[in-house]
């Protein structure tokens, strides 16, 4: 059925940027030549990912195994369509989101840049890492390095905010996955022998209910990246960031990771089938379904705009998994291409946040009555940005969350459906009010009227993926036709 | 070469007589004379693994007497593994001792290295040793010359040191007076002979007392609890250098002597089936783990935290030997090569802040990142496996110890383990919290300074070694799995699943 | 009491041991500790040596038959039971070397606990030692970098 071709290809992509370490801590008085290698190694990984593109559209699976570890068990690389979609929507987004940060450090003059960005690109590597993970082993593996790349990121500004947060960070991402996922991925390898992923899932024999809803429960909370209530908190505590950092690994990459293990763990190790079977998808849409309205709530409360993206991004987390647990492929192609939409919506969304803090320093939304005649692009690429999180065209939102509506009636899983529709509501009732306060409300000083948007660096990225978004919805490849091929189909 | 086993003794022993000697006349020469020593003995040691693995258990007749009158020494895979990590990290520190010697110890640095260098010897010799009563020799050897040791440290060492003595004595003791109910039974002191006598006299209660007071002066030795109270102070209080050397050797050499009498002086048969300690012994291994945590917790001396650890690792140790299945066993044996790394990593990153700054406290790691960075990334690779994440070592023996808990229904130590390491992902984390933010909670440093940071590190004599320890681990987390199969599967004992 | 008779080396050597631990562990003088000590080990010692001997034997070094004063073996009584067992002996010779280096290490130290605290009583010693611990010594100058 799928021919396995070895190829050095996965590692290149992964050692690329974790190599690119070197010469960015090496280069740090020279701050132009610093950026030079970031985007180099950003470059490259693009154009190696784009050579794989081709073999996985065929059906063909990339693998290269890197070491045995365990009599039986090795960390091994192995590409395959869902793979190379995240992979994509990683890669391509971290080119913008470079050309972002150096606006924003230099912008605000920020210390540590060199640590900064080496962190940021070891980050990548480990996100890579995740994508093109063969087993659950390796997976694990990748996802603990990520956490602890991402740590540096999240506690940038070394106050007592920062510790804070970043302490928060690390006791659920690393209490969870020690706690939750080795003991389930221990009990998994005894009981059924192997760690590798297979589209029918590995629990082919009966195995008791009890103990599959048990792991499966490890396994869902066990991957906090990915947000479901109650092990979310770590993500509005990770806002003490610097925006970019936000904006690619907690829009992007972290969460992503997270959603990406969740969804690989679904279809990969269970199966779509089993968990059909024996009705364990109704315990994920159930729990889905609850993260998802409660962070829709709590974000209505909020009037830090960074704490009301992240709990947005909760909610959004939840969609995808709630899509994975419709066990049903218009509901997992719809998963899938939502990481892709909402990726592109979100890092907008935080991009304007951070822009907004360095032309104008305001972090809440009471204080940004009015700022969109000031900041007319910024609030443009928002409102583009909303569209695609709350699911309207013509951004591309509106296809992954059609296609979840669509699983939701395939599958018959009808309530689910009302808590689409309900929380796209809510999302709505979040996003319109402040860009009408922007636009059109009226500031209670007298500022300047005149047009005054943040350094171009900031801007130009943020319009880029805003305007992605919106050709996401006219031309959604490759990430169409990789989810597509993903289900088989 | 058919020596080899007995050139891992006699380059230390040879070169504690050289040092006595020499020391006299030219100090400064100590420290690389023992460094020679040492490498000599290392390189035998890989050595020696390396024919053992190719072909099988080496014997080897000291003075030509045949066994089991005469006293042999057998090298198989397990204590030439044994041998090689003890050598490794003895030389390690040897490199390492240089420069805190000097600083703390500088009238008595022959006195040291003597003395250092016979307790490698000692070490070395419990390991490779066939025979019980050699082994209780050897063993006071090395209890007696870590004594001295540690009392090196002066102040409160002394009455730390004293407790050791008094708890250590009775521990050997005990090993001699099992030895002494073995010989009146079996009448032999050669451990393979004593192994295929004991299942014939499986009923005798004297038999069965013999193995307790063994078991018992060896988890003395080892200071599993209930008798771990001396660890902490005596570990705490000695010179920077001796932690480094005794902390990660001693322990690690008592397990393995645990692990020669359960398994090679008597059977698995039956420690696990004409005995029914395992439930007991379990208990005990999963109060150490969680015991050892929590005072941890406790701690704002680094150093004393570390020895509690230490307590917990033993733990680890005991409870893989005692759930009595092939993956413990393999855990536990691991582990006693990942655990020597760890603990050799940790104590010499605290060493070069005690060598810094005076001290091992808690807020002495403050702003550690940026005038100590070399330090703190190995001290990140030790603190990394000693919480279990992958790659590194630590992952993969309590990979082996969950699955083997799993696989006997020990619950109880699977979730200890799981505990623990989640208790040290917050004992790290804290260190790691304060090296990286170097402001007190009073002053808010501004986010935006570019102060320069003074670069303080330690010179390159402590640095390497500490380097190469690190490296080790990650090394021997890749390598795992070759390491299982090739060094610690073939000599499973047979009946384990 | 037949049974004690046949068995008295093994009651005075368990009670010689439960002394030694009870002076180890229950007194407070590090001197009485380190007698306690010395009983434990002698207890052991005692215990390997009464292992080995037998009724009516002679020490265990070779005895020339009657008359006979050459050096070969055929001038030597070669019947083992006669001899008391060696190999205890030689094992204990090495153990009370031991016991002897423990006891001049042990004593050492009491010396030196003396010189830095005044006392060789245990919970004195303690007490000074916590009291140390609250007043936190400053660190000297000398071991600052």
């Amino acid at each position: 059925m799928t021919q396995a071709v070895t190829s050095f290809t996965p590692v290149a992509i992964v050692l690329i940027s974790a190599l690119a370490v070197i010469p960015i801590s090496l280069s740090g008085r020279k701050p132009n030549l610093r950026e030079f290698w970031t985007f180099l190694a950003g470059f490259m990984k693009l154009a190696l990912l784009y050579t794989l593109l081709d073999p996985v559209m065929h059906g063909i699976r990339v693998e290269w195994e890197l070491c045995q570890v365990l009599p039986g068990l090795s960390l091994q690389f192995r590409v395959d369509s869902f793979g190379l979609l995240f992979a994509f929507v990683a890669c391509t987004l971290w080119i913008p989101t470079s050309l972002y940060c150096i606006g924003y450090m230099r912008g605000l003059n920020e210390h540590a840049q060199t640590r900064f960005f080496a962190c940021f690109a070891l980050a990548l590597s480990a996100t890579a890492g995740v994508a093109f993970a063969g087993n659950l082993l390796t997976l694990y593996v990748f996802y603990e390095i990520l956490s602890l790349s991402t740590f540096p990121l999240v506690a940038h500004h070394q106050d007592s905010e920062a510790r804070t947060g970043g302490r928060k960070y690390l006791t659920y991402l690393l209490g969870t996955s020690i706690g939750f996922v080795l003991p389930a991925m221990i009990i998994t390898y005894q009981m059924t022998g192997t760690l590798e992923f297979s589209s029918l899932g590995i629990f082919s024999d009966v195995t008791k209910p009890g103990s599959l809803l048990v792991l499966l429960l490890l396994f869902l909370f066990g991957f906090a990246k990915s947000g479901l209530m109650p092990f979310h908190s770590w993500l509005p505590g990770a806002m003490v960031a610097p925006t970019p950092v936000s904006a690619l690994l907690h829009a992007v990459a972290v969460v992503k990771v997270g959603v990406f293990c969740n969804l690989r763990v679904i279809t990969g190790v269970f199966g779509i089938e089993l968990l059909s079977d024996t009705s364990l998808d109704n315990v994920i849409c159930v729990i889905a379904g609850i993260t998802v309205i409660l962070s829709s709530l709590i974000a209505l409360t909020q009037d830090n705009l960074k704490r009301r993206l992240a709990f947005s991004t909760v909610g959004q987390l939840s969609y995808i998994i709630l899509g994975a647990g419709l066990a049903e492929s218009y509901g997992v192609k719809g998963a899938m291409l939502h990481i892709c939409m909402h990726a592109f919506g979100k890092i907008t969304l935080f991009m304007c946040a951070g822009a907004i803090f360095v032309a104008t320093g305001k972090k809440y939304i009471s204080q940004m009555v009015g700022l969109g005649r000031r900041m007319p692009f910024t609030f443009g690429a928002f409102l583009i940005g909303s569209l695609s999180v709350i699911g309207l065209p013509p951004a591309g939102g509106f296809i992954s969350k059609w296609l979840l509506l669509t699983g939701t009636i395939e599958s018959g899983h009808w309530y689910m459906m009302l808590v689409l529709l309900g929380s796209s509501l809510l999302n709505a009732a979040y996003f319109f009010p402040i860009i009408y306060q922007a636009f059109f409300g009226t500031a209670k000083e007298e500022d300047a009227v005149a047009i005054q948007e943040a350094p171009l660096a900031c801007t130009l990225p943020l319009c880029f993926t805003a305007l992605a978004s919106i050709v996401l919805f006219f031309f959604p490849e490759p990430f169409f036709s990789l989810a597509t091929l993903a289900v088989g189909g | 070469m058919d020596q080899l086993p007995i050139l891992i003794i006699v380059f230390p022993l040879f070169t504690a007589f050289a040092l006595t000697l020499l020391g006299w006349f030219r100090p400064a020469v100590c420290q690389p004379l023992t460094v020679v020593g040492l490498l000599g003995s290392s390189l035998s040691a890989i050595a020696t693994l390396a024919q053992v693995v190719n072909s099988g258990p080496i014997s080897y007749h000291l003075g030509g007497w045949a066994p089991p009158f005469g006293i042999e020494y057998r090298v198989d895979a397990l204590n030439a593994m044994v041998l090689m990590m003890v050598s490794s990290v003895a030389l390690l520190v040897a490199v390492y001792a240089r420069k805190p010697v000097q600083k703390e110890l500088g009238g008595k640095i022959s006195n040291f290295y003597t003395l250092f260098i016979l307790l490698v010897t000692g070490l070395l010799g419990i390991t490779i040793t066939g025979d019980a009563f050699n082994l209780y020799v050897l063993l006071e050897i090395a209890a007696l010359t870590s004594y001295a040791l540690i009392a090196l440290g002066r102040g409160r060492a002394y009455m730390a040191t004293f407790n050791y003595v008094i708890l250590g004595t009775v521990g050997a003791c005990f090993y001699l007076l099992g030895v002494g109910f073995l010989l009146i039974k079996t009448g032999t002191l050669n451990m393979v002979d004593i192994g295929s006598i004991v299942p014939s006299l499986s009923g005798s209660r004297a038999i069965l007392v013999a193995f307790a007071f063994l078991m018992m002066g060896c988890w003395l030795k080892m200071a599993l609890f209930p008798f771990h109270g001396w660890l902490p102070n005596a570990y705490t209080n000695a010179p920077t250098a001796v932690s480094c050397l005794v902390a990660p050797l001693m322990t690690k050499v008592s397990v393995y002597v645990m692990l020669r009498i359960m398994f090679t002086m008597y059977s698995v048969d039956w420690v696990f089936s004409v005995i029914t300690w395992k439930p007991l012994v379990m208990a005990l291994a999963v109060i150490a783990i969680l015991m050892g945590s929590c005072f941890a917790l406790a701690q704002r001396n680094i150093k004393r935290m570390l020895t509690y650890l230490i307590v917990a690792e033993i733990g680890y140790m005991v409870g893989g030997a005692w759930l009595g299945n092939a993956s413990g066993y393999i855990g536990a044996s691991y582990h006693i090569l990942a655990d020597g790394l760890m603990t050799v990593c940790l104590f010499m990153v605290v060493g070069s802040i005690v060598y810094k700054r005076g001290r091992a406290h808690i807020e002495d790691f403050k702003g550690a990142f940026s005038t100590m960075p070399w330090t703190m990334g190995a001290f990140i690779l030790g603190a990394l496996s000693m919480i279990g994440v992958p790659p590194t070592c630590g992952f993969f023996s309590k990979w082996y110890l969950l699955s083997g808990a799993y696989q006997s229904g020990d619950y109880a130590f699977g979730v200890a383990l799981l505990l623990s390491s989640l208790i040290n992902a917050v004992l790290f984390i804290r260190i790691v919290e304060t090296a990286f933010f170097s402001a007190t909670s009073d002053e808010e440093p501004d986010p935006h300074s570019h102060q320069e940071t003074c670069y303080a590190d330690s010179p390159p004599s402590m640095l390497l070694p500490l380097w190469a320890s690190a490296l080790a681990l990650l090394a021997m987390g890749l390598y795992s799995s070759e390491i299982v199969t090739r060094w610690i599967q073939p000599v499973i004992p047979g009946g384990l699943l | 009491m037949a049974w004690v008779e046949v068995h008295y080396n093994y009651l005075l050597v368990i009670i010689l041991l439960m002394t030694g631990l009870w002076a180890m562990i229950g007194k407070n003088n590090l001197i009485k500790k380190c007698i306690g000590m010395c009983i434990f080990q002698n207890a052991i010692i005692m215990f390997y040596i009464s292992m080995g001997a037998k009724k009516g034997a002679t020490i265990p070094i070779l005895k020339h038959v009657p008359g006979a004063h050459g050096h070969g073996p055929e001038s030597y009584i070669s019947d083992p039971t006669i001899y008391a067992n060696p190999l205890t002996q030689i094992l204990m010779l090495t153990a009370i070397v031991v016991g002897v280096a423990t006891l001049g290490m042990a004593l050492t130290l009491v010396q030196k606990i003396y010189r830095e605290y005044g006392t060789c009583e245990e919970d004195e010693i303690l007490n000074c030692m916590s009291e140390e611990q609250d007043h936190e010594l400053p660190l000297q100058d000398e071991l600052k970098a």
